[in-house]
């Protein structure tokens, strides 16, 4: 039976929380071997977990299996000499066995114990390139790449700052409007709120310009928000389902103009969908285009290269859309009602980081 | 430019477009989800592409393609048909040209 292997962490695995149990195994060894070897006293059964057998276990046929008694040992090995040479060789063994194990064990620690040193500091050198490390950790999704483009590292830095000063203002939407605040103060925060999305919006712009498909993939938001993710953001359809239920009073008016903004907003939307699905299906024509297999792509790379500009544009696009369904239900909407849709708005994303953050943490916890 | 001035003021909503270009394809998407019938002019099958490119820019359209004229008048660009359109202010623009249909 190999029981090296059942006791160690394999290397392959910063596996911190399992070895805990085992150095205390350790610890109850070191007590009773030190001087080692050749002492009697040394219980086998200390070194052995219930249910995991050392070799020398085999090598000792009178020795039952379980726990042997003190009493029994000293009784059978007083009156066969030989008994007593074997019962120290296989201490000896033993104890050998015992130590390698553990310079094993505290090499593969001291490797570990590197590589976490090594981790972090290559996580602080990319946080201070600008690199925005979301809420969970998702080591999986450190894209190292992005962090040449001084453009893109601009812009993670810029994003960092600008979700902080998001959930600033969401604190203060919250506490304006459960406090009693003048209608102009009210309209100042949502003055502020409004320009803090166009704030975003511009920021992408300028991204799109550097790097769209890292703009498109979504890399620079958390997990949870990328699942929804649409040409490069939120869905502005979805942005009038999070804010609707929030308004309890509306007039005639407002119901018949949010119906027809929805309506609009959606129509929009689809059309920017169907003409990005255009897009892929003339990039894979361009791509595929002339003889596969024939070792040349250099027309073809160019062609598409031509293509993909026309990506920058859909991504302004979709941004002016979400752009004008914000300035639209500005609108249409008072300024309390406003204050409490964006106060919604915020909150909505502010769930999905703090989901993506729980969810890539979820197997972290001991067992 | 004649032929601008010509084709633009051709009755109903007249784009002009290029064919490779995926924008103009989603504006007409838009406008045939309104029940629109659009008269498209692809300019780069035209031979003085370069000609008519320039004077959409000079008439002040924010990009040469698309190019959306409703009743003989500019309307813009992409940005300004989705401005327009999320707005409420497209529908009445277009509604005397609405199919009456589907």
């Amino acid at each position: 039976m190999n029981s090296a292997s059942t006791h160690f962490v394999p290397t392959s695995r910063v596996g911190i929380y399992e070895p805990l149990h085992q150095f205390g195994m350790w610890g109850e060894t070191f007590k009773n071997n030190i001087g080692n070897g050749g002492s009697m006293n040394t219980p086998n059964h200390i070194l052995i977990p219930n249910n995991q057998k050392l070799d020398n276990t085999n090598l000792s046929e009178d020795t039952s299996h379980g726990t042997p008694h003190m009493f029994d040992q000293e009784a059978s090995t007083s009156r066969h000499p030989d008994k007593i040479q074997r019962r120290l060789a296989q201490n000896r063994e033993a104890a050998r066995k015992s130590r390698l194990r553990k310079k094993a064990y505290v090499q593969q620690l001291e490797t570990s114990r590197l590589k976490l040193i090594q981790l972090e500091q290559e996580l602080d050198r990319a946080r201070q390139q600008g690199f925005y490390v979301g809420n969970g950790i998702d080591t999986s999704s450190l894209g190292f790449s992005e962090t040449m483009n001084p453009g893109i590292a601009a812009f993670e830095m810029e994003y960092g700052h600008w979700i902080e000063e998001q959930n600033k203002q969401i604190c203060e939407l919250r506490t304006v409007l459960h406090g009693h605040v003048t209608d102009v103060e009210l309209r100042s925060q949502v003055e502020n709120a409004m320009k803090h999305y166009f704030e975003l919006f511009r920021m992408k712009s300028a991204a799109a310009k550097a790097d769209v498909f890292f703009v498109m993939s979504g890399m620079w938001r958390t997990s949870a928000e990328r699942f929804f993710l649409w040409i490069g953001g939120f869905r502005p359809s979805d942005l009038l389902k999070v804010l609707l239920p929030h308004f309890d009073v509306m007039t005639d008016q407002q119901v018949l103009d949010v119906c027809n903004l929805r309506q609009s907003c959606q129509q929009a939307e689809d059309a920017l969908s169907q003409g990005m699905e255009k897009l892929q299906h003339t990039l894979a024509e361009c791509v595929a285009r002339g003889g596969l297999g024939e070792g040349n792509y250099i027309p073809q790379v160019n062609s598409a290269m031509e293509r993909l500009e026309a990506l920058v544009s859909f991504v302004n696009q979709a941004d002016h859309l979400r752009h004008e369904t914000l300035q639209q239900m500005h609108r249409i909407l008072t300024t309390r009602q406003a204050a409490r849709g964006l106060l919604a708005l915020g909150e909505y994303f502010q769930r999905l980081r703090a989901l993506s953050s729980s969810w890539a943490t979820r197997h972290r916890e001991p067992t | 430019m004649d032929k601008v001035m010509r084709m633009s003021s051709e009755r109903g909503v007249v784009i002009f477009t290029k064919s490779s270009c995926c924008l103009c394809y989603a504006v007409q998407i838009l406008f045939r989800d309104l029940r629109v019938q659009p008269t498209i002019y692809e300019i780069d099958t035209d031979p003085d592409c370069c000609e008519i490119e320039k004077a959409l820019l000079r008439i002040g359209c924010s990009t040469a393609v698309p190019a959306v004229f409703v009743g003989g008048k500019l309307v813009g660009s992409t940005n300004e048909v989705m401005s327009l359109h999320l707005s409420g202010s497209l529908i009445p623009l277009i509604k005397p040209y609405q199919s009456l249909l589907y």
